[in-house]
């Protein structure tokens, strides 16, 4: 099957990836990864082929690799979190939320995907199964394992 | 905790539109796109303009929805096709004052790829040697192109013109009179040939 012009696929996935990126590099490089996801895919486009809804889970993938690649990154070099740069973020994650989001960019890349695709996406299990390359039961039992873990943090962090 | 994990769906909606806008200026920057598309509005309608790197590949009317012919363009010549308005702006502009009456040639390279084959390609590389504000025949078109019994080829030919306007298969006409069919609606091939002045501007 033949794929959709690239314009049209960017507007399809555009908010979806992200969305995604938000969730798991945070806003404040959400725009960075955004540009890395798409641009990689717009160099791959030209040979690719759609089967079905499968261009979905191609972007995720590219996504979920810069994410991972982005957190790399930042381990390497630690920067302070009152360093925020300028251009600032245009989806503010301070506040009541923070805790938990970033419980879930410390989760194992699976569990966080699979957490991410099911409960901020809101993909189907079929879906998320699909983006992460593996199967149904399997994806389920990474969003419940990755779910659990966000509790315990969550349940610390209002304790301490 | 389904409720906590939201991320607004209007900041999401405007951070990502922006990301896309600068998405497109670095895919040229860095020469990703293959196909570049934009629109313009002219007393003929909404065209539809598109250009490879080699010169205008297609210009369409309204009739053919617009994610119809980027699809013909993504499968015929390659997917990755930008929207672009900078790269067909010579061509807009060139069309504006077209149809302003303030231009009779257009100065733009073309990329016949879309073009039909063999005879197909000759009558419309014939009928773009046909001057403003005058006409040919179908017999003639077809007599230039090396086939002079071909009048009725020829017309199938211009049918399929893939960039009307500017290769003009609007000054073909029937030889027995009248100003015979188009490929976009025969209005428009009337309209035309007014502004042009080959036909009365008052009927």
């Amino acid at each position: 099957m033949s794929v959709p012009p690239f314009s049209r696929f960017l507007e399809e996935h555009r908010t979806l990836i992200y969305r995604y990126l938000v969730a798991t590099v945070g806003a404040q490089d959400a725009e960075d990864c955004f540009q890395e996801t798409f641009l990689a895919a717009l160099r791959a486009y030209a040979g690719v082929r759609d089967e079905g809804d499968g261009l979905r889970a191609w972007i995720l993938t590219i996504a979920s690799r810069k994410a991972i690649d982005h957190a790399r990154a930042r381990a390497r070099r630690p920067v302070p979190v009152e360093e925020v740069p300028d251009g600032a973020a245009v989806v503010s994650d301070d506040g009541v939320d923070a805790a938990l989001w970033a419980a879930v960019r410390e989760l194992p890349p699976m569990q966080r995907d699979a957490v991410v695709h099911r409960y901020v996406l809101d993909l189907p299990y079929a879906d998320v199964a699909r983006a992460l390359g593996v199967s149904e039961e399997a994806a389920r039992a990474s969003a419940y394992e990755g779910r659990k873990k966000l509790r315990t943090r969550v349940r610390e962090e209002a304790l301490t | 905790m389904n409720e906590t994990l939201r991320i607004p769906a209007a900041e999401v909606e405007e951070a990502s539109s922006r990301a896309a806008v600068r998405l497109l200026e670095r895919a040229r920057g860095a020469r990703l796109e293959d196909v570049a598309y934009a629109e313009v509005d002219t007393p003929t309608g909404r065209l539809l303009l598109a250009a490879t790197s080699e010169g205008l590949v297609r210009v369409s009317f309204p009739e053919e929805p617009l994610d119809h012919v980027l699809q013909e363009l993504a499968d015929a010549i390659s997917p990755r096709v930008l929207e672009d308005a900078t790269a067909l702006e010579r061509v807009r502009r060139q069309l504006d004052e077209y149809f302003e009456g303030r231009r009779r040639t257009f100065a733009t390279p073309l990329d016949w790829r879309l073009a039909p084959a063999g005879f197909g390609r000759k009558v419309l590389e014939q009928t773009a040697r046909i001057p403003y504000g005058a006409v040919s025949t179908y017999g003639e078109v077809a007599r230039r192109a090396g086939s002079a019994r071909a009048a009725r080829a020829a017309g199938n030919a211009l049918h399929d013109n893939p960039i009307p306007i500017v290769v003009p298969c609007h000054r073909v006409v029937p030889a027995a009179g009248g100003i015979g069919k188009y490929g976009g609606s025969e209005w428009r091939k009337e309209y035309l040939l007014r502004l042009e002045g080959w036909l009365a501007v008052t009927p």
